[in-house]
């Protein structure tokens, strides 16, 4: 099979699933979610497998924010700006749609702490114990901007975290990493501050599918090509530059482009 | 209301590698079996298809293979003056769920353990005497079995994957091009090695110019396509880069799904129930023998399920914890050092080197889950711990399961961890770095244990599983040692520089490590120092057989899915051949 024809098959069972929507988009009916399962089964004499039913991803759709407040909004892209920022060299978290990611990783089952365990008792753990909050992440991150805004304020004669200028952004977000900014209303900043770091990475390297990642350009930016099925002819290309464009699990721009 | 079911000649809790081995075997020899799996059902063209297998967020950071804690998780500390914790959110080690469960969503590196691995007391202690075994409150001991003893067992594992490696040692003769450490092989690997791409190219070179003996990893991403015994079939391995974390959509990466359930789930006598988490075994009045076990499903419907042999084959978590919560074998208990469920819980002491050319591109993105060269010089007892001060080792790798961005994106000593700079960084070095992984053997010390949480619970109101875990001294002192020989191999590569990230500082739950927890239900050779004999029967309830690395009395330098499944190999074979014949203990004491 030629590498394309590969691709194709990829893009082909992609598209099974394609049209199935996210948070913030049209309801669609989920055929298959393999995480939740469903009733008790008994197998028995086959292999079961339901022909057209695919667990597939649920990536992120519509425009604007559904999670974040226009307050929450004007820190989350002040902050990302400066954890990834623009320049010639590749794009900043901010035009690679970080915002618009985190709003919609927020808004859905990752915001409510559907990996988490969130039940008491709680006790101050030590380091090494992790995560002990009650918090979800997305009450996290409702939690922590507001104290964060109130504590820029307090100390910038009322200005919110995004009003400050880059370099005095800079140095809170150091504060914050190292865990030396007091914040109000029982969050912990250090706490935040590394998921925020995290889910900006995530945004930013994930598949365009979640809402980041535009255009592939921060894969581009690295020279990562993407979700390609199959290496083979260069396993042995030892040292030379990969040509691949790359591609997402919903293929690349390219491929749906109208012929001219 | 619990409804008592007709009963079967053998119940397997849970169906992941070991359950789906010892179901294919003991239906072989006619027996009614029935799995009970407390996860979903799973097959590769529904659940991780080649269209979207590829996803980096799903699988590794949302977790969507992974036992979700959010109703069942345990607790931790690194010591019994701690409070032990809840581990809210999976880190460390990532638990598997589901059927195939961890071996979906593995590497596939396929290791033997060594000869002398099985007598890791007894060898040490007459090599370097007895503190050496003592230090450090260490409570190491021999398995009971014998690597001669597991041979033919390692190799039905191998047939049944088709391992794709090279062998160093052929019946006592060392073959060149492979591990001249490893004990003997009856026969030669199913295929032949994988392809090395440039960096674990470039690792061997280094190690061989520094006198040590570089092999390409044995690995289950199969370098050709093969049919197992079971007429299994596999494909050639496409080196996307996607193992481990997640699932292989092509059917590429040995799992019990590729390997096993194609041949098991047809046959008559064996059946599969989905969504049933079992509570406990049921045990006769004198706790001597068990009479089957009580499970409730996703509907919330309790049943009891009788059965003549019960095989426990889920994760050794939870092995460990449903015998604790049945009252099979006496509770460990650290202060008296007294009782055996629980006792010797290990891990696997991890550390590496990452690597920083100019002048080579790497492509990192061209992986597999054991796409590696490695070597095996500073393993186990393969070199002289005179004066080391610690005993144990590990393998050096120079390995590229992939360059998944959100995780491998290595950046030079210094760097900051975001801001300009560390764009900067990763722009510059992602596809001119690697990493040298360095594996490491956990050894069992007095105050590693495992046992019931007083105070936290699950949503059926059963305990969970407390972990007290730390490294200590004896294993600091390993990984700093062959930590220092991977950075001889980094050096000599020429690379513009280096980073060690060694092991320091107490066990977090936090970072990713290795999914390699050990011990807890042990073998050995007696009741008084062991959980289970050499056929991984409990001494106690003899129609209890307990799987997987739940029985490693302390953990050796190599992933354990090998030993494992060559462990239940072993143990199918007693059952099938002497246990059904005459019920019974199978080890007299």
């Amino acid at each position: 099979m030629s590498e394309q024809n590969e691709l194709n098959v990829g893009r082909r069972l992609f598209l099974i699933g394609g049209t199935l929507a996210g948070i913030g988009g049209t309801a669609a009916a989920v055929l298959h979610d393999g995480e939740l399962g469903g009733p008790p089964q008994t197998f028995k004499d086959a292999v079961p497998w339901a022909e057209g039913t695919a667990d597939s991803p649920p990536g992120a759709s519509g425009t604007g924010y559904v999670f974040f407040s226009a307050a929450e909004a004007a820190f989350i892209e002040a902050a990302v700006g400066r954890l990834i920022p623009s320049d010639p060299v590749g794009p900043g978290a901010v035009e690679a749609g970080v915002p618009f990611f985190l709003d919609r990783q927020l808004a859905g089952l990752f915001g409510r702490g559907d990996h988490f365990y969130l039940v008491g008792p709680w006790a101050a753990g030590t380091p090494e114990q992790g995560y002990q909050g009650r918090f979800t992440p997305a009450q996290l991150y409702r939690a922590a901007i507001a104290a964060i805004d109130a504590h820029a304020a307090d100390g910038a004669s009322g200005k919110s975290f995004s009003q400050l200028d880059a370099a005095a952004q800079d140095t809170m977000l150091k504060a914050l990493e190292k865990g030396a900014v007091a914040l109000a209303g029982g969050v912990d900043g250090k706490t935040f501050f590394a998921m925020l770091l995290q889910n900006t990475r995530e945004g930013y390297f994930g598949d365009p599918i979640y809402g980041g990642n535009r255009n592939m350009a921060a894969w581009k930016m690295i020279g990562f090509p993407g979700a390609h099925y199959n290496y083979r002819s260069w396993v042995s290309r030892h040292g030379e530059r990969v040509t691949l464009e790359p591609v997402g699990l919903k293929g690349r721009p390219a491929w749906t482009a109208t012929e001219p | 209301m619990t409804t008592t079911l007709k009963a079967v000649d053998a119940v397997l809790v849970g169906f992941g590698w070991t359950g789906a081995i010892m179901g294919q075997q003991l239906c072989d020899a006619g027996l009614e079996v029935v799995a009970l799996e407390r996860g979903p059902w799973r097959d590769t063209s529904t659940d991780f298809a080649t269209g979207f297998a590829q996803d980096e967020l799903r699988y590794m950071w949302r977790h969507h293979l992974f036992q979700n804690v959010s109703y069942d998780t345990l607790t931790v500390r690194n010591n019994t003056a701690q409070n032990a914790l809840p581990i809210r959110r999976l880190g460390a080690f990532l638990l598997g769920t589901g059927v195939g469960s961890g071996g979906v969503h593995w590497n596939g590196q396929i290791w033997r353990f060594l000869p002398s691995d099985f007598q890791a007391k007894s060898h040490n202690q007459q090599r370097y005497g007895k503190k050496a075994v003592t230090d450090y409150d260490l409570s190491i001991q021999d398995w009971g079995v014998t690597y001669e003893e597991l041979e033919p067992h390692y190799d039905q594992f191998d047939q049944l994957c088709g391992t794709s490696g090279k062998a160093g040692n052929l019946n006592g003769a060392i073959q060149p091009g492979g591990n001249p450490f490893e004990g003997p092989r009856s026969r030669e690997y199913p295929t032949p090695p994988m392809i090395q791409t440039y960096a674990p190219t470039l690792f061997g070179q280094a190690a061989a110019s520094l006198g040590r003996h570089p092999f390409p990893h044995p690995t289950g991403n199969l370098s050709e396509s093969y049919v197992n015994p079971l007429g299994a079939q596999l494909g050639a391995c496409t080196y996307c880069g996607f193992c481990e974390k997640f699932g292989c959509g092509n059917y590429s990466k040995a799992s019990p799904q590729t390997t096993v359930l194609p041949y098991l789930m047809r046959k008559p006598n064996f059946s599969l129930r989905t969504e049933c988490e079992v509570l406990r075994v049921e045990l006769t009045a004198d706790r001597k023998r068990a009479t089957g076990v009580t499970y409730v499903n996703s509907a919330g419907e309790e049943f009891f399920q009788p059965a003549e042999l019960v095989i426990l084959s889920a994760y050794v978590l939870q092995n460990v914890r449903l015998m604790l919560l049945s009252g099979i074998g006496r509770p460990y208990d650290p202060v008296s050092g007294e009782g055996v469920v629980g006792r010797n819980y290990a891990y696997q002491t991890m550390s590496s080197v990452n690597v920083f050319f100019d002048d080579k591109i790497l492509n990192p993105f061209i992986g597999a889950g054991a796409l590696a060269t490695v070597i095996d010089d500073f393993n186990g007892d393969n070199f002289d711990h005179s004066g080391l001060g610690f005993i144990g080792g590990a393998y050096v790798a120079g390995m590229v399961t992939g360059g998944r961005p959100i995780e491998m994106i290595y950046t030079p000593e210094g760097t900051p961890a975001w801001g300009l700079d560390w764009k900067h960084a990763a722009a510059k070095n992602y596809l001119k770095s690697f990493s040298i992984s360095v594996h490491g053997s956990c050894m069992s010390h007095r105050g590693n244990y495992l046992d019931l949480d007083p105070t936290y619970r699950d949503v059926y109101g059963r305990p969970m599983l407390r972990m007290t875990f730390d490294f200590t001294g004896n294993e600091h002192r390993m990984s700093d040692y062959v930590t220092d020989r991977a950075a001889e191999v980094a050096r000599a590569m020429n690379p513009r520089e280096i980073k060690l990230n060694r092991r320091v500082g107490s066990f977090s739950v936090v970072p990713y490590q290795t999914t390699h927890n050990t011990g807890g239900a042990i073998m050995g050779e007696n009741p008084r120092d062991s959980v289970v004999n050499k056929f991984l029967q409990c001494w106690d309830v003899p129609n209890v057989f307990s799987l997987g690395s739940g029985a490693f009395p302390q953990n050796a330098g190599y992933n354990p899915t090998g030993t494992v499944a060559a462990l239940t190999y072993h143990a199918a074979r007693e059952i099938t051949t002497r246990y059904l014949r005459a019920p019974g203990p199978l080890v007299q004491t």
